[in-house]
């Protein structure tokens, strides 16, 4: 095949993958988008084999790979429960990552084969490429480790902190960028080469630690983009469009996705990134004005004749839902609810949950149609003609000390104004504050109901309540 | 005007635009090892700069209760990085790039058909009432 064929193959892949996002502009559209996406994979994985020069002893491996690859990923898409998905996309990001620093030591030792110079006569360019790329991806794929692991629950979901940690981050940032100046003057030494992988694998160990485990729908995204920028760096050093496109996309993606998580707190990007948020010092203000104020508890008995005597529900999901795996039990309660002829909804929060657009994804799973689920600017006024608002495992997203408490640690976000429906059913384990330490003044308004109990049990109890 | 006056100032206007093309050429030899030296990194540089419009553009308009399926199938379509690990596997001896080689398409391969099928999964549960 000729090197201009296999550019233009590489260039249809890179469209059909611009495709593939242009799809998911709605569910509609989704499908075929990543169908497109696949074939894209298809012809640009065809092109490289197709390759003139490529070696038979060089098929083996390529082929072996894949077969192992493949099936491994295929049998985790398949098995892998939709509550998992925050840590399995965190675990692929480290794969990329990983990928990356294994593309860039191939093109070290087989520069020919990039048509980047010889061994140990690399152009200054390429070898600038390829450490970005190295960088970037070994941070990629130890941050996004230990996103896994605090997603996964394999580690604690506290933040991490110690005196100096910052500077810390600092200096061995400065120290990374010193090893690649050594490293391109030298003309790429294989010592100085792992050097950097293993001082950027510490880094992006070291920066993601201090964040906290309700923060990592903002690092899963911003490890999507690192991915994305890592598969650049290593684009440019093979010369590669598809690669460089695709870099480019997913680095934009991950970026943008990270800004509206952010915005859906209020908080900005370095704010998250340093860390800490979540620990105990955030709740003063929330906890003083709690005091011994009452609270109005009701069963699900309660709960059901509220809501069948309403004319419009609106559920508000959160990660309480999710970790409760109650999405099913919901879906059967707006069942009934709708046989009674009551107007049901689902409202959604920006942040609601451990990923960007997790919520949307299990209530999917449950069959909830998506016209039923909306958006927090779509559904914001409706809560003033609402006559319950049934709160499921979501705390902070609901509390109004976000418009009012200048003091409070969660002051500036956006909220879903539950507080403006008729009744309030908030579904909690117990009184503890939410994620952010902040007590809910919700709790002891006159038209909140507190459910007391687990989300799944609670609702599937109201079900049975309704039954009769 | 007589034609001798008019050949005469033809001749000149000749002699001009020869002298124009010879400093061109001159021009041009001086210019072209720069030029060839920088096209290919600024060729790459546009492309990725204009990716990089395209990606935002695009991704603002991908509608936000898919944002999961989002992240899913760029991990799928980042993973075109196996572009760079089978050449790096094919186009080479030797037992090191092999190896590297080889655990990156192995990487790669994981996330291909983790990210696109774990994607299908997800845009499958999404339906409409209708």
């Amino acid at each position: 095949m000729s090197s201009n064929l296999t550019s233009l193959l590489y260039l249809i892949a890179a469209v059909l993958f611009i495709l593939a996002l242009r799809g998911l502009s709605s569910p509609v559209t989704s499908r075929r988008g990543n169908q497109y996406g696949m074939i894209g994979m298809a012809i640009a994985v065809a092109a490289t084999l197709g390759r003139h020069g490529m070696l038979a002893e060089g098929y083996i491996w390529i082929v072996a790979g894949i077969l192992v690859g493949g099936a491994a990923g295929a049998y985790v898409a398949r098995s892998i429960a939709m509550t998992a998905l925050p840590q399995l996309v965190a675990a692929f990001h480290s794969l990329v990552g990983l990928a990356a620093v294994f593309v860039a030591a191939g093109a070290l030792n087989a520069p020919a084969a990039f048509n980047i110079g010889l061994p140990h006569h690399i152009h200054t360019q390429s070898l600038i490429e390829m450490s970005v790329g190295l960088a970037i991806g070994a941070i990629t794929f130890s941050g996004s480790l230990i996103a896994f692991a605090k997603l996964q629950a394999l580690m604690k979901g506290t933040p991490i902190l110690f005196r100096f940690q910052h500077q810390l981050n600092l200096v061995l940032g400065l120290v990374i960028l010193a090893l690649i100046v050594v490293f391109v003057a030298q003309g790429g030494p294989q010592t100085v080469f792992w050097v950097i992988a293993v001082l950027a694998m510490a880094l992006g160990f070291l920066l993601i630690i201090p964040i906290g485990g309700a923060d990592m729908p903002v690092v899963v995204s911003m490890l999507n983009s690192y991915s994305g920028w890592a598969a650049c760096g290593i684009g440019f050093t093979i010369q590669n469009l598809a690669l460089i496109i695709t870099g480019a996309l997913v680095g934009a993606s991950g970026a943008i996705l990270s800004y509206v998580m952010c915005k859906g707190m209020n908080r900005s990007i370095f704010n998250v990134l340093l860390g800490g948020f979540g620990t105990d010092s955030g709740g003063v203000s929330g906890a003083a004005a709690g005091g011994d104020r009452t609270v109005k508890s009701g069963n699900a008995e309660d709960a059901a004749f509220i809501m069948k005597n309403a004319s419009k529900v609106i559920i508000v999901p959160g990660y309480g839902m999710a970790v409760a795996q109650a999405q099913h039990a919901v879906r059967e309660m707006a069942d009934h609810l709708k046989a009674e002829g009551v107007d049901v909804r689902y409202a959604i929060h920006p942040v609601a949950g451990r990923m960007p657009g997790h919520m949307n994804v299990l209530l999917a799973e449950a069959n909830v149609p998506y016209d039923d689920v909306f958006e927090l600017e779509q559904i914001n006024n409706e809560f003033s003609t609402a006559d319950v608002a049934y709160v499921i495992g979501a705390n902070d997203v609901t509390n109004p000390a976000a418009k009012t408490d200048t003091g409070s640690a969660i002051y500036g976000m956006p909220i879903l104004d539950v507080e403006k429906a008729r009744t309030v059913l908030f579904i909690k384990r117990s009184m503890a504050s939410g994620y952010a330490g902040v007590d809910n003044e919700l709790f002891f308004r006159p038209n909140t109901m507190m459910l007391f109990g687990d989300a799944k049990k609670m609702t599937e109890e109201v079900v049975q309540s309704l039954d009769h | 005007m007589n034609s001798n006056a008019l050949a005469d100032q033809a001749h000149q206007l000749a002699g001009n635009a020869n002298d124009l093309a010879h400093r061109l050429d001159t021009l041009s030899s001086i210019a072209a090892p720069a030029a060839a030296a920088a096209e290919p990194f600024i060729y790459l540089l546009t492309i990725f700069l204009l990716a990089c419009f395209v990606g935002y553009y695009v991704v603002w308009n991908v509608t936000p209760a898919l944002h999961s399926p989002l992240m899913a199938v760029t991990n799928g379509i980042s993973s075109v990085i196996i572009v760079g690990a089978m050449l790096a596997t094919g186009l080479s001896h030797g037992f090191l790039p092999h190896l590297f080689g080889f655990l990156a398409v192995t990487l790669a391969s994981v996330n291909i058909f983790g990210g696109f099928l774990v994607t299908q999964r997800m845009l499958s549960m999404f339906k409409s009432k209708r």
